[in-house]
C-alpha cells in the first residue's frame, strides 16, 4: 500500500532568514523533480516552492527509506551552506494529514496571507513541471486535480478570498492611507516577481498615472514596460528615478538590498518631501528598512504589509473556519478513494489472469480451426472476452462495494486465494506483483471507480 | 438672558461632541448627520449670545477673557461647520468639537466682569482687529487637530502598528494639504490682524509698539507660522514636521490667548483704565 508523506518548510516553521537562503537557491538551482527517477524507494514525487515555502509531496512504500532520500534531495537543492540547521525546520506529514496540509495550501488556508490568489496558480504550475518531468502518478495526480477542485470550492463557497487579502491588495490600501488619491502618482517596479507584477497591475487599475519598469535584464523590462504601458529605466538610473516616483516596488533576486538609507535621504530634499512609499515584495529584502525612519519615507515588506491585512482578521477568521470544514469534508472523500485503491490491484489481477486464460484457450481452439474465417474468428474473440467480463463483472463489483469497507482487506485475501492470484512463479501477467501495472489498464479502472 | 443661550450652546457643542466622538468608533453616516446639526444648532444660539451681549455692552463683546474665549469658540465651531461642508472631512469634527467645548468650559471659568464701554473698544478697527485674529486662530486651530490627526496616522503608518484609528482617519496627503491650506489661509489673516492691531494701537496710545505681553507672544507666534509658511513653500517642508510646527504655533496662540489673559498684565487684559 502506497505511504502518501509530505516534507516542507513554510514561514510558521522557518524564520525569515532561512526562507531568504531557500528562495535564492529556489530560484539559481532547477526544479529538484528532473533528479526525481534516481530516487530508489520514492514512487511518486511533486515538487512546489514559492518565496514562502517549499512543499515536497510524494509516495512510497517504505516511508524512512524514502524520507531520508528526499531530505537529501532537497539538502542537495538548496545547497550546502544551509544544511546545519535546515531539518528543525521541516514538518513531515503522513497520509490524511499531508492531503489535508496540501488542501490547506492549496486553499490558501496556510499562507502567510490567508486567501490570497496566488498559491493556486503556483501549485498548478508546479504540477505541470511534474508532469512533465512524468514524476507524478495515479495516486498523485488524482491528489491534485482534487486539490485544485477543492481550492476552487473554498474559493466560490466561502469569502475567504474575497478580503482585503492579497498583498498587493494590502499595498494598494496602504497608498491610499498615504496618498490619498492615487491618480497622480508614478509608480517604479525594479525587477519582475510574480506578485510585484500583481501589485503592479493592481496600482494600474487604482488608475496610477504613469508606471515605469527596471529591470537588470532589459528584454525582461521592456516586456513588462509594454504589458503594462510604462516606460523602461536603466537598471543603474533608478535613484534618479527616485526623484519623480511615488511609489516603488522591488521585487528582485538580489542577495543584498538595493537601496539603501543614504540613497534615499539625500533624494528627499530634491523630491521637496513628498512622500515616498517603498513596497519590498522581494526575499531577501531590496530595501534597507532603514530607509523607514526617514521623514516621509515609507518601508513596507511582505511581512508588514500583513499588518494591514490583519485589520479585519476577525471576519476572516469565521471564513477560515468554514474553509476548514470544506477541506476536512474533502479530506475524508479522499481517504474513501484511497481505500478503493487497495482493492486495484487485485481487481487488475484477477481480469489480467482471466484475460490470460481466454486469450490461452482461444489460441487453442483456433489452432484446431484453420478453416474458419477472419470473422468468425473475431467472433469467437467477442463471445469469449464477453462471457469473461459476464462473470468477473459480479465479484468485481463486490470487491470495488467492500473496499470503503473495513472487511475490505478480508475480501481482498479471500478473492486473491480463490483464484489463486498470488501466485509468482507461474504466468507473470496473471500474478498479483508489486510491479505497477500498464498504465492504460490502471488508469481506465480507476476511471471507472470515480463515483 | 445671553447666559441662558451661552448654556445651550455649550449643551449643544457637548452633545455634538459627543456624536462626533460616537461617530470616531462607529462608522455611521447618520451619527455625523445628527453631530453637525447639533453643533450648528450650538453655533447658532451662541451668536444669539454673542449679539445680545454686544448690543447691550454697545460694542464686539470680546474685550472679557471670557467674552474672547467664548467668542473664539464659536468662530471655531462656525469655520469648522464652513470647512466640513466645503472639503466633507467627518472625521476632523471628533478633534475639533472637543476643542470646542473645552474652550467653552474655560471661558465659563474665566473672569466674566462687563467692562464698561470705554472709548478704546468702540472702533470698527478693533472689531476687525479681532475678527481677523480669531478667524486666523479658528484656523490654525483646524491645522492643529489636523496636525495631530496627522501625527497619530503617522505613527500608525511608520511602526506598522495599526489601532482602529487607522482605518478612521484620512489620508496623510490630505491631511497635509488641510494643514497647508489652514496655514495658507490663516497666515494672512493673522498678518492684517496683527497689522490692524498695531495701527489701531498707534493712534490709541501713541505707538505702535508698547511691549505688551500679548503682543510679544503674538510676534512670536506670527514668527513661527511665518517659519512653517516659508519651509513649506521655499523648501518643501510637509509631513511630521510641519504637523509638529503647526502644533508649536498653536501652543503659542493659547499662550496669547489664555496665559496673558489670566497672568499677566497689558492693555489687552482690558482692567479698567
Amino acid at each position: 500500500m502506497a505511504e502518501i508523506v509530505l516534507i516542507g518548510m513554510n514561514h510558521k516553521s522557518a524564520p525569515v532568514e532561512v526562507r531568504e537562503q531557500l528562495a535564492v537557491a529556489c530560484r539559481e538551482k532547477v526544479n529538484p523533480l528532473v533528479r526525481a527517477p534516481q530516487l530508489q524507494h520514492v514512487d511518486e514525487m511533486f515538487f512546489v516552492s514559492t518565496c514562502n515555502r517549499v512543499e515536497i509531496l510524494f509516495t512510497c512504500s517504505n516511508v524512512h527509506e524514502s524520507l531520508n532520500e528526499v531530505k537529501c534531495l532537497l539538502r542537495n537543492h538548496l545547497g550546502e551552506h544551509l544544511t546545519h540547521s535546515l531539518d528543525q525546520h521541516f514538518y513531515i506529514h503522513h497520509h490524511t494529514e499531508a492531503v489535508k496540509h496540501l488542501f490547506r495550501v492549496a486553499s490558501s488556508l496556510d499562507s502567510m496571507v490567508v486567501g490570497e490568489p496566488q498559491i493556486l496558480g503556483q501549485i498548478k504550475t508546479a504540477y505541470r513541471q511534474a508532469t512533465e518531468c512524468k514524476t507524478v502518478g495515479v495516486i498523485l495526480n488524482r491528489l491534485l486535480h482534487k486539490t485544485f477542485s477543492v481550492a476552487k470550492r473554498v474559493r466560490s463557497e466561502t469569502c475567504i478570498g474575497s478580503y482585503a487579502v492579497s498583498i498587493s491588495y494590502a499595498a494598494v490600501e496602504l497608498a491610499r492611507k498615504i496618498f490619498g488619491k492615487l491618480d497622480d502618482k508614478r509608480v517604479l517596479l525594479i525587477g519582475a516577481g510574480e506578485m510585484a507584477e500583481l501589485a503592479a497591475e493592481h496600482f494600474l487599475a487604482q488608475g496610477v498615472c504613469q508606471l515605469a519598469v527596471a529591470n537588470r535584464t532589459l528584454e525582461r523590462a521592456i516586456s513588462l514596460a509594454k504589458r503594462f504601458k510604462g516606460e523602461t529605466v536603466p537598471f543603474e538610473h533608478i535613484l534618479d528615478k527616485l526623484k519623480t516616483t511615488d511609489i516603488v516596488l522591488t521585487s528582485t533576486g538580489s542577495p543584498e538590498p538595493i537601496l539603501f538609507h543614504g540613497d534615499v535621504k539625500s533624494r528627499m530634499r530634491e523630491r521637496r518631501n513628498r512622500p515616498l512609499f517603498f513596497i519590498d515584495i522581494a526575499v531577501p529584502r531590496d530595501i534597507d528598512p532603514r530607509i523607514n525612519e526617514i521623514d516621509n519615507a515609507y518601508v513596507y515588506d511582505i511581512d508588514e504589509l500583513q499588518g494591514v491585512i490583519d485589520l479585519n482578521l476577525e471576519d476572516r477568521k469565521r471564513e477560515a473556519q468554514r474553509a476548514e470544514h470544506i477541506v476536512a469534508e474533502e479530506v475524508l472523500k479522499f481517504e474513501d478513494w484511497l481505500c478503493t485503491l487497495k482493492v486495484v490491484p487485485t481487481i487488475i489481477a484477477l481480469r489480467n489472469k482471466a484475460e490470460a486464460i481466454r486469450k490461452m484457450e482461444v489460441q487453442k481452439t483456433l489452432s484446431g480451426l484453420p478453416h474458419l474465417s477472419e470473422s468468425e474468428r473475431s467472433a469467437i474473440e467477442v463471445l469469449t472476452d464477453s462471457i469473461v467480463r459476464k462473470i468477473l463483472h459480479d465479484p468485481i463489483l463486490y470487491l470495488k462495494r467492500k473496499s470503503e469497507r473495513e472487511t475490505g482487506q478480508v475480501c481482498v485475501d479471500f478473492t486473491q486465494q480463490i483464484f489463486n492470484l498470488m501466485e509468482r512463479d507461474g504466468d507473470s501477467s496473471c500474478a498479483l506483483t508489486h510491479e505497477t501495472p500498464s498504465d492504460m489498464n490502471y488508469h481506465n479502472l480507476l476511471k471507472s471507480m470515480k463515483k | 438672558m445671553e447666559s441662558v443661550f451661552l448654556m445651550i450652546a455649550t449643551f449643544c457643542y457637548s452633545c455634538g461632541t459627543v456624536g462626533y466622538l460616537v461617530y470616531l468608533f462607529r462608522d455611521l453616516s447618520i451619527i455625523h448627520r445628527v453631530a453637525w446639526w447639533i453643533l450648528s444648532a450650538g453655533a447658532a444660539f451662541h451668536l444669539v449670545a454673542i449679539v445680545v451681549r454686544s448690543v447691550s455692552v454697545q460694542h464686539l463683546a470680546v474685550t472679557s477673557p471670557q467674552e474672547a474665549m467664548s467668542f473664539f469658540s464659536w468662530i471655531l465651531v462656525t469655520t469648522y461647520l464652513i470647512v466640513q461642508m466645503r472639503l466633507d472631512l467627518r472625521i476632523l469634527g471628533s478633534f475639533v468639537s472637543p476643542l470646542a467645548v473645552v474652550f467653552m468650559l474655560i471661558s465659563t471659568l474665566l473672569p466674566g466682569d462687563i467692562i464698561p464701554a470705554s472709548g478704546a473698544f468702540e472702533s470698527g478697527w478693533v472689531v476687525f482687529h479681532v475678527t481677523t485674529l480669531f478667524f486666523a486662530y479658528a484656523l490654525f486651530a483646524l491645522a492643529f487637530c489636523a496636525s495631530v490627526m496627522y501625527l497619530l496616522q503617522e505613527r500608525q503608518i511608520k511602526n506598522k502598528n495599526f489601532g482602529f484609528l487607522y482605518s478612521r482617519l484620512p489620508s496623510l496627503q490630505r491631511l497635509d494639504k488641510i494643514n497647508e491650506h489652514c496655514l495658507l489661509l490663516g497666515f494672512p489673516f493673522m498678518t492684517v490682524g496683527l497689522i490692524t492691531g498695531f495701527t489701531y494701537a498707534s493712534t490709541v496710545w501713541r505707538s505702535p509698539w508698547n511691549w505688551d505681553p500679548k503682543e510679544i507672544l503674538a510676534l512670536i507666534t506670527w514668527c513661527i507660522y511665518a517659519v512653517l509658511l516659508h519651509e513649506r513653500l521655499a523648501v518643501g517642508w510637509r509631513g511630521r514636521k510641519a504637523a509638529l510646527l503647526a502644533i508649536l504655533g498653536f501652543m503659542g496662540i493659547l499662550m496669547t490667548f489664555l496665559g496673558v489673559s489670566l497672568f499677566l498684565e497689558g492693555h489687552h487684559t482690558f482692567s479698567v483704565e
